[in-house]
């Protein structure tokens, strides 16, 4: 019964770490709430933010064009919105600022090719390590049992 | 001491140690730019330094790439609070003073600056010998993939980008580039004759 | 003078490590003035930190008295600049950095020593040895490429003084401190654990027992550098953000993952005699990361806000990591057989089986963040093509198994060892359980449609509920044996045990941070606009008024800085300055920020431009909710881990 919980802990784990790149968390960045002056234009706003999250600003190190402060940040920023206006897709704003700057302005490796090394590895460990706590915890629980003091008994001092 | 088990453990640190050092050969503030061999981007941008003769143009005046077919452009990205700039301020205007001959057509873009700033250190830099534009919220500078300044575009007479140079590029090699460009006879499908703003 | 002092005593600091790092441990093995041998090694780790401290003072009396005469107090050294700002400048460029990381290596060596140094046996001998072999490189850095005792002649009038980051924040004189001592803290389980190996007392778990409080020390102390970063870059670099994934910040996070593993696993190894050749690659893991991590700073291999300088640096960090690696993987490999647990478990559901799977989803942590810190670099190799790996990549690959740790960090308390009841656990959950789904429908009332968010808060609802819950069950046990009052029964509850119920404390500190970090990612708002004097800007529930643009001259700097003021109902009810500073050496500005602290949470102003004639200027607002709180949780996690390592009274 108790290694039937491990497998439902385990499994659930194992579910819950596979990394599902825009289903869940709208992009997986935890979105601000923003006061919306409109629904369209709201829309637009928090279009424009998550795109702007996945492009990195030039003149920086690391940031992306939505977090940071400099002026070409904000230009580009401006360039998505009136590209997302003019009816782009999501695909296309990137697309575009790529062939301009090359991959290195995407924030996250474009999920093709070497690049999924990086987005498989992790949760591949993690299945390999699922397994390997469970034979480990079979092969300790399996030994022919020492009695032992009343479930719950609580620790010599030291824990 | 199991030594037989220690030394295939030891490999393991090969391909770490491996991968490190072949990255200190790179330097990762080095990025390859996708432009040079495609198509330039094109561009429409207002004259707010005139230049000096023979290649002035008139304030105001709109300066197309478009136009330009035929010609070899060096459209080069500056500022005022730009320090690099200031060392190939004055490269750039000689080479362009020495082309003037010949079909090449130097433009100065300023970045993420104000006209009136821009204006005054050409003034303190003993002046600028080819025009320069405005470009509004850096929509050229973000066509053109910069990075920040200075940036030097070298464009062929097909209006490909033959090259980009970042920092401060010396003379000798903008002229090698553009006489290359020249040699190759780029420019020969060209109209001469006077140029047609 | 001052700079002979320091260069002599740093050359007499070589020749002592490599007395007491290579000769002493060879004669000790072999076997010859045993006695002889093993004192020398234990004078050697004394002697090293008596020239070390020597040569830090002269370098820190040297930048007082601005002796440009050193090249280093020539590199960071200022007339203008504040003597606060001028001390602490000790650790602001790299060739000083070393030094201080030899000197903190030099006490950690010492302390430790001193502390065993009755005990008998090679244990502690060679633990010294392999401490000043590693204090012996950073000898070598220091003469060599590291030396930042080089005479500069003609002696300069004036320096360029400390990069402008570092003079803006208080903060500067606590971070790299408290990082420098958790970093180089981790050296000290890592020697031990080879000194157990090569004196061959690997069945005795001594090496573990001896450094355990040390080992806690370090991770306390790494925590607190975390956490005092993130409030660092919070405060001065002007985005309203904390943590962005920059590969600096991640050297410092990797090793803090094994180093929390191996806290957890080593409880299991103690009282199960399990998981111990788990343990040994987790400490030396642990150690390797921090070198790794080092050297991703200091060798320009990535490129970050933190990198100090390229040049030859790199390639001798490059060799120790290669040489300690090597060495570990040999050591650890060789004796692997001796490594055998024992022990056995009597049901899977306890609380043995949850530090199995928090050792893994930590271990899956520091996997991801490993890889993704590194895969530009290992893109560029196999693809030729620079790609970047920030943000975006993060936040999806690791929030899943952060939010699950949360989940873990609430079931590990409430299950015993060896033998868990799935009824007492289901009984013990439920006020958690509540408290997760009120906590999960608040931020659903609030309007957020995270996934994530929700989970976030409601597993740190539930883990804190249990943990709390874990201190009233115990002290209204011990209420009922030995009738006492709940506040008594608290204390001594806690007192005998401290390093469970210090555990927990650190567990309610982490999950306090994680409602902070939870909170200012899911309900950030912000709003920038250009505000003449007089002009207001409304930002969620907060409303700013820009009363003047005003400059100012400092010694070391020009200020301009805009006076905000927020105003409710026609009062004002605070003033915020945020600034720009121009420094001589730099081009662009370095923008201050300013934030307003409530427990609500922050508002967070930056000026972002303005007019040189006053008349307008643009600010831009960020709302943080409960941010302090992220602060706050740091320091329980500290008083946490302070209380768990606490020495007991020993039992004869």
């Amino acid at each position: 019964m108790t290694s039937r919980v491990l497998g439902v802990v385990l499994g659930a784990a194992v579910l819950a770490l596979v990394p599902t790149p825009r289903l869940t968390a709208q992009g997986a960045n935890l979105p601000p709430v923003i006061q919306p002056r409109n629904a369209a234009d709201s829309l637009l706003e928090s279009r424009t933010t998550e795109l702007a999250r996945e492009l990195r600003c030039p003149v920086c190190q690391g940031l992306s064009i939505q977090d940071s402060p400099s002026e070409l940040s904000q230009q580009m920023r401006a360039l998505v919105k009136e590209q997302i206006v003019s009816g782009k897709s999501d695909e296309d704003v990137l697309a575009y600022f790529v062939s301009k700057y090359g991959e290195w302005i995407l924030l996250a490796p474009k999920a093709r090719g070497f690049n999924l090394v990086a987005y498989l590895l992790p949760p591949l460990l993690l299945v390999a390590g699922a397994v390997g706590v469970w034979m480990l915890v079979k092969s300790w629980t399996r030994q022919p049992q020492v009695v032992s003091a009343s479930s719950g008994a609580e620790a010599p001092p030291e824990d | 001491m199991n030594w037989r088990r220690a030394a295939w453990a030891s490999l393991a640190a090969a391909p770490v140690v491996t991968l490190l050092a072949w990255g200190m050969t790179r330097d990762p503030n080095e990025i390859h730019s996708p432009l040079p061999g495609r198509e330039a981007p094109a561009f429409a941008l207002r004259v707010f330094a005139p230049g000096e003769p023979p290649l002035a143009r008139t304030v105001g005046d709109t300066l197309t790439l478009g136009r330009m077919r035929g010609k070899i452009v060096v459209l080069n990205f500056w500022a005022s609070w730009c320090l690099e700039c200031r060392v190939e301020h004055r490269d750039l205007s000689t080479v362009a003073r020495q082309m003037t001959d010949k079909p090449v057509q130097f433009i100065g873009v300023l970045y993420n600056d104000v006209a009136s700033a821009g204006l005054d250190w050409i003034q303190g830099m003993s002046g600028q010998a080819y025009p320069g534009v405005l470009d509004p919220g850096a929509r050229t500078a973000i066509d053109y993939g910069l990075y920040g300044v200075p940036e030097t575009f070298v464009i062929d007479g097909k209006g490909r980008v033959a090259y980009k140079h970042t920092g401060a590029i010396p003379a000798e090699l903008l002229t090698l580039k553009i006489d290359s460009l020249l040699a190759a006879g780029s420019a020969a499908s060209a109209p001469t004759g006077p140029v047609v703003p | 003078m001052t700079r002979l002092l320091a260069v002599d005593a740093l050359w007499f600091g070589l020749i002592v490590s490599v007395v007491g790092g290579i000769v002493a441990p060879i004669m000790i093995a072999r076997g010859k003035r045993l006695g002889q041998w093993v004192t020398i090694a234990q004078a050697a780790v004394y002697a090293n930190f008596a020239v070390v401290t020597v040569a830090t003072l002269a370098m820190m009396w040297a930048l007082a008295r601005h002796d440009f005469s050193i090249s280093y107090v020539a590199q960071v050294g200022s007339r203008a600049t504040p003597l606060f700002y001028t001390i602490i400048s000790l650790w602001g460029a790299l060739e000083g950095s070393i030094l201080f990381w030899a000197w903190v290596l030099a006490l950690y060596s010492a302390a430790v020593v001193y502390t065993n140094r009755n005990r008998p046996g090679l244990l502690v001998p060679y633990a010294s040895a392999v401490l000043l072999l590693i204090a012996l490189f950073f000898h070598i850095l220091l003469v060599g490429p590291a030396n930042p005792l080089h005479l500069v002649s003609p002696i300069p009038l004036d320096g360029p003084g400390p990069n402008p980051l570092l003079q803006n924040h208080i903060l500067m004189a606590v971070h790299p401190p408290l990082l420098y001592l958790g970093y180089v803290g981790m050296s000290v389980p890592f020697a031990f654990a080879a000194g157990a190996m090569l004196a061959g007392e690997v069945a005795s778990d001594d090496w573990i027992r001896l450094t355990r409080r040390w080992t806690m020390l370090a991770w306390a102390l790494l925590t607190a550098a975390v956490i005092a970063g993130m409030w660092w870059s919070y405060e001065v670099l002007g985005w309203g953000g904390y943590w962005a994934w920059d590969p600096v910040e991640n050297a410092s996070f990797i090793p803090w993952l094994t180093a929390t593993a191996f806290l957890h696993s080593v409880i299991v190894q103690e009282r199960r005699q399990m998981l111990k050749l788990w343990n040994v690659n987790l400490v030396v893991g642990t150690f390797v990361l921090t070198l790794l991590g080092t050297f991703l700073t200091r060798s320009g291999i990535i490129s970050s806000v933190h990198a100090f300088t390229q040049g030859t640096i790199g390639f001798y960090f490059l060799t120790f990591i290669a040489v300690v690696l090597i060495g570990s993987l040999v050591m650890v490999a060789g004796n692997s057989e001796k490594f055998r647990s024992q022990g056995q478990l009597d049901a899977a559901l306890s609380r043995e089986t949850i530090f199995l799977l928090n050792n893994l989803l930590l271990t899956v942590l520091c996997f991801t963040v490993l890889i993704g810190t590194l895969f530009p670099l290992i893109a560029e190799a196999v693809r030729g093509v620079k790609v970047s790996v920030g943000e975006p990549f993060f936040n999806r690959m690791t929030l899943p198994v952060m939010v699950s740790l949360l989940f873990l960090m609430g079931i590990g308390p409430a299950l015993p060892w060896k033998h868990g009841n799935m009824n007492d656990l289901k009984k013990k959950m439920i006020p958690g359980a509540i408290v997760a789904m009120i906590l999960a429908s608040i931020v659903i009332a609030f309007g957020s449609r995270s996934l994530y968010a929700v989970l976030a808060f409601a597993f740190a609802g539930f883990a804190a509920t249990m943990n709390v819950q874990e201190f009233v069950i115990g002290a209204r046990a011990r209420q009922s044996a030995h009738r006492e009052s709940f506040g008594t029964a608290l204390v001594r509850l806690v007192k005998g045990n401290r390093r469970r119920y210090g555990g927990y404390v650190a567990h309610i500190g982490i999950i306090v941070s994680a409602f902070g970090i939870a909170a200012s990612s899911a309900f950030r708002s912000e709003g920038e606009a250009t505000l003449k004097p007089g002009e207001t800007l409304t930002v969620g529930t907060v409303t700013a008024r820009l009363k003047e643009v005003w400059g100012r001259e400092e010694p070391q700097r020009s200020v301009i800085g805009a006076t905000v003021e927020l105003v409710r109902d026609g009062t004002v009810y605070a003033t915020l300055s945020p600034r720009m500073n121009f420094y001589p050496t730099s081009q662009t500005p370095i923008p201050t920020p300013d934030v307003r602290s409530t427990p609500f949470g922050d508002t967070y102003m930056n000026l972002m431009a303005f007019q040189p004639d006053g008349s307008n200027a643009t600010v831009k607002v960020i709302l943080e909710p409960l941010v302090p709180w992220i602060w706050i949780g740091g320091g329980i996690i500290c008083l946490g881990a302070l209380l768990s390592a606490w020495p007991m009274k020993r039992v004869a």
